[in-house]
């Protein structure tokens, strides 16, 4: 839906938080911690992008928000993936590699 | 994506911004306590912990804000905080928006007021199916006046003539009501059956006419209004079948028009019934039919007048040359331009006016603005300086325009439902539509576009400013030393503002003189202390002697009313509306042919033209003696003489009216020309003749009643009179004559007062405008000013620089309004009449005027220069 009207690292936002919370209902600390230890650090989610994004994303319906206890006891704001979330998700996935390999096979050839 | 979704989020945030803003922190806060937890998994103390979470989330108030900021209800927050501070700012400065508001209301109330009259009339179509296609028949005479049709030339017409799916005639009606109530008199018409066919409507109860009702002695029918229905038959619809009695003839009600129904052709008419013309007697050639059509799909209105002037001039040749003049021509007109036609150039001009107000309106808000701007600007500039951005700032303005604007224009339209009111009071005679007036849609759209616009305009301009702002330069710099800048703007402003006030000074100045010259204008008669009523003959009193008897007995105790002078009636009443022309047609002798002339017949009782102290030329008055059996005589108009005998003499020639068969009227004098339509039209061929020696007698006539004092005060004595003569008669249209005299130049008179009321308008404007851009000046030069006087200027001198500058900006202003008006008089030269729209004694003293009220607006801020005390002012450095 965005992925062509906005920038790549928004784009990629949306895309790596839902594939994130595709794995397990989380609350926002929790993705920015997974999308920062799986990319290895190479993506630092900045916590008012993140916030902002989540927000598009439940207004947008491809997200269910609700405030749930976690282990530790604290009060959170569980994210997880709705089915609308979940094709969107699919969609996007698909995109981005299409996209991925299309600028890898560029870079490949002026190599 | 949810819209759903968007929506209920984005107002429960909304409504519910303590609720929403408690989760986003508990979010945000929440996330910071996670942060800091990893943190202290990995081994560091809580307190270092929490210092790099806080390090890594940075500002909570800002993340908060980043997220609160992304939704759409953001939008309308911001929209709601400027309304609010713009709210407060006006509040602040109290002055300057109570000023703004009534002056934006003026121009935008004039305005509106003005287009709710002018789009039903001028630019709506008419209330009927395709309106577009309806469309009027007139003769024109070889010297360009109109003439009504005849019955004949409508035959001739309605068969020939391929362009029209139908074709209809009608002429006024003005039958009297018996019943169980007082007898009433009503408007009505005679119509051809098609009549509403040709509009395209039908009876909403009952049927249509039929060709059968509109043959001579079919059963009378009749058609009611819906408002008649209503008033005289509680609405009941058992009146279908009924008949009724109208001049103590039974008609039989077939139809009730609709309630929507609305008759632009004679919007006062209550009744309808067939024409049921008689081609017998010879009268199918008078002109008294007015033609309306509907043209065929796809017909243009210049192929219509094409096939009428071929077909015409057939009927003309073949049937009956001699009552038609050789040069007939024929006009075909959209029935909306036909229903306008007199007042169209009157509405116009007022458009345009209120349209001049509204510039001159804009151009002083405008002026308000600036000076505004100039003491706003270090506000800007600390605003500016904490942080706020330049998008912000100028939306920041717009707003407060918008704020302006929407009062002022709120205002307004209050300000023109008062105006309707006032504009449906003065309105001349002759306006159409006059129940369409009014606040519709339409209008409403229409004060919200020019609200807009006028919010936008101002708008830019302190937007501009905004956008300028320097805030290190400007909060250096005291709000005294800034004015500069603007003072070009300004005074151009105020240019423009003298340029469009002396335009309409003028135009207002033209009318007003044009409009006292009509009063000037002889009328042919004597309109002082005269009372005219309108009454029918009683229907008891069947046959031309009985009518005639009835009148003539009334007339004598008229006579014997004291106050009265003289008394007198006539079958038709200048300035009244009525328009009674016949075709006379003079007999061939030595010098000169037969020869056919229109011109209007009036059937008088002897003593008529000495009541009216219409005077006579040559030849004698009628007498007594001048009676049914006696030898028929006339007297002709003036101009008729003029046109048919020149300098000959015309005493003793003979004409005939109407019909060529008839007995011939030897003329036995000649009197002056009257205006019988309104003093500006000059249509004056007339023929008089004694009312009894008129083979058809006239069903209503009106008496004209001269006072020796005041007339109106005659009224009930009269009435009493008449009604001796035979109880119960209706009696209408009492009216003085003067009051018709006036009433008659209504059009110009309508347009004379909104021109003078928008006129002082803008007068006052200019004068306020002039005024402001000295006074900030003077202000601003206050130290220049006590340097000078300081250093020695006299007071002469201060004085001078002041009016120096006011007069200087009128004087330019002027030039340029006098060429604008020597152009834009062009738009009113309809309404002008004996005086040529660049009068040279309007424009000088229209200049006069504003050179006065521009001293007048100099003098304070002169008083105020002179004043200044030089000790105070440079000791204030």
């Amino acid at each position: 839906m965005e992925q062509r009207s906005t920038d790549v690292i928004q784009g990629t936002l949306d895309l790596l938080i839902l594939k994130t919370v595709s794995l397990q209902p989380m609350h926002g600390f929790g993705i920015a911690r997974r999308i920062e230890q799986v990319s290895r650090g190479v993506f630092k989610v900045n916590p008012g992008s993140l916030l902002t994004a989540l927000q598009r994303l439940e207004r947008g319906g491809w997200l269910d928000a609700e405030w749930r206890q976690t282990e530790n006891a604290r009060r959170a704001r569980i994210y997880t993936l709705t089915k609308a979330g979940r094709k969107r998700l699919e969609a996007e996935a698909e995109g981005w590699s299409r996209r991925a390999s299309a600028v890898a096979r560029l870079l490949k050839a002026e190599a | 994506m949810s819209l759903w979704r968007q929506l209920t989020r984005g107002l429960r945030a909304l409504f519910g911004r303590a609720a929403a803003d408690a989760d986003l922190t508990d979010e945000v806060r929440h996330y910071l306590e996670e942060a800091a937890a990893s943190h202290a998994a990995r081994g560091l103390s809580p307190e270092a912990a929490l210092r790099a979470a806080r390090l890594e989330v940075g500002s909570l108030t800002a993340v908060t804000e980043e997220v609160r900021a992304s939704g759409w209800e953001h939008g309308i927050e911001t929209l709601a905080a400027d309304v609010k501070y713009a709210a407060r700012r006006l509040h602040t400065e109290f002055g300057f928006t109570v000023v703004v508001v009534l002056t934006i209301a003026l121009g935008i109330g004039a305005i509106t007021a003005i287009f709710s009259a002018v789009n039903p009339i001028l630019f709506e179509p008419l209330p009927y199916p395709e309106a577009g296609r309806l469309v009027t028949i007139t003769e024109m005479r070889s010297d360009g006046s109109r003439n009504d049709g005849t019955f004949g030339m409508y035959r001739g017409l309605a068969e020939g003539t391929r362009s029209f799916d139908t074709l209809a005639v009608f002429k006024p009606w003005q039958p009297t009501l018996q019943g169980r109530d007082q007898a009433e008199r009503f408007d009505a018409q005679r119509v051809s059956a098609d009549y509403f066919r040709v509009l395209g409507l039908s009876p909403v109860l009952g049927r249509d006419f039929e060709p059968a009702d509109d043959r001579v002695n079919a059963p009378a029918v009749v058609i009611l209004s819906h408002a008649l229905w209503r008033r005289r038959f509680q609405a009941n619809p058992a009146i279908l079948g009924q008949s009724i009695t109208l001049d103590e003839r039974p008609y039989l009600v077939v139809g009730v028009m609709s309630e929507r129904f609305e008759n632009v052709l004679a919007p006062a008419a209550e009744l309808w019934a067939p024409l049921q013309y008689d081609m017998s007697q010879g009268r199918a050639w008078g002109h008294h039919l007015r033609t309306v059509g509907r043209l065929g799909r796809a017909i243009g209105i210049d192929q219509a007048a094409g096939d009428v002037a071929a077909v015409g001039q057939r009927v003309i040749v073949e049937q009956r040359p001699e009552t038609y003049a050789a040069e007939v021509m024929f006009g075909v007109a959209s029935l909306q331009d036909d229903v306008t036609r007199s007042v169209r150039p009157a509405l116009l001009a007022v458009f345009g006016a209120s349209a001049l107000v509204l510039a001159i309106v804009c151009v002083n808000v405008s002026n308000l603005f600036l000076a505004r701007g100039v003491r706003r600007r270090s506000e800007f500039a600390l605003r500016a300086a904490l942080g706020a951005g330049r998008t912000r700032l100028i939306r920041q303005m717009i707003t407060e325009s918008f704020v302006l604007a929407l009062l002022g224009g709120g205002l307004g339209l209050g300000l023109s439902i008062v105006g309707v009111r006032v504009l449906v009071a003065l309105s001349p005679p002759g306006l159409p539509r006059l129940n369409a007036i009014g606040l519709d849609g339409a209008v409403f759209a229409f004060a919200l576009t020019v609200t807009t616009a006028v919010g936008l305009l101002f708008g830019l301009i302190p937007a501009r400013q905004a956008a300028r702002t320097d805030p290190q330069r400007d909060m250096a710099l005291g709000s005294q030393r800034l004015a500069g800048g603007n003072r070009r703007i300004r005074q151009a402003l105020v240019i423009s503002e003298v340029a469009l006030a002396l335009m309409l000074l003028v135009g207002s100045g033209l009318l007003f003189r044009s409009l006292a010259r009509l009063f000037a204008m002889p009328p042919g008669f004597d309109a002082r202390n005269v009372l005219t009523m309108q009454v029918p003959a009683p229907a008891s009193r069947a046959g031309a002697g009985a009518t005639l008897n009835f009148f003539a007995s009334a007339r004598d105790v008229i006579r014997s009313v004291p106050g009265v002078e003289s008394a007198a009636f006539t079958s038709q009443l200048p300035m009244s509306g009525d328009r009674d022309e016949y075709g006379v047609h003079f007999e061939a002798e030595p010098a000169r042919p037969a020869q056919s002339y229109g011109a209007f017949r009036y059937g008088v009782s002897p003593g008529y033209l000495e009541t009216m102290r219409i005077s006579l030329r040559r030849g004698r008055f009628f007498e007594e003696h001048d009676r049914a059996g006696a030898a028929p005589v006339a007297l002709i108009s003036e101009s008729l003489a003029q046109l048919r005998f020149g300098t000959g003499d015309p005493i003793g020639r003979r004409l005939r009216i109407g019909p060529t068969d008839g007995a011939p009227y030897t003329i036995v004098g000649v009197v002056d020309d009257v205006r019988q339509m309104s003093l500006a039209v000059g249509e004056s061929a007339a023929v008089y003749i004694p009312a009894s020696q008129w083979p058809l007698p006239d069903g209503v006539m009106s008496f004209v009643v001269r006072a020796r004092g005041d007339a109106a005060a005659l009224t009930p004595a009269v009435r009493a009179a008449i009604w001796s003569a035979d109880k119960n008669q209706p009696i209408v249209r009492v009216a003085l004559m003067e009051d018709l005299v006036a009433a008659s130049a209504g059009e110009r008179r309508f347009a004379v007062i909104l021109f003078e009321g928008f006129a002082l308008a803008a007068l006052v404007l200019a004068a306020a405008g002039i005024y402001g851009v000295l006074a900030g000046s003077v202000a601003e030069r206050t130290r220049e000013i006590g340097v000078r006087s300081a250093l020695g200027a006299s007071r002469g001198s201060i004085l001078g620089l002041v009016f120096r500058q006011g007069l200087g900006l009128t004087a330019i202003g002027a030039l340029i309004g006098l060429a604008g008006a020597g152009a834009a008089s062009r738009v009113i030269a309809g309404l002008l009449i004996g005086i040529s729209r660049y009068d040279p004694l309007t424009y000088t003293g229209t200049v006069a005027l504003l050179a006065a009220v521009s001293v007048a607006a100099c003098s304070v801020p002169a008083w105020r220069a002179v004043r200044i005390d030089p000790a105070t002012t440079l000791r204030a450095e």
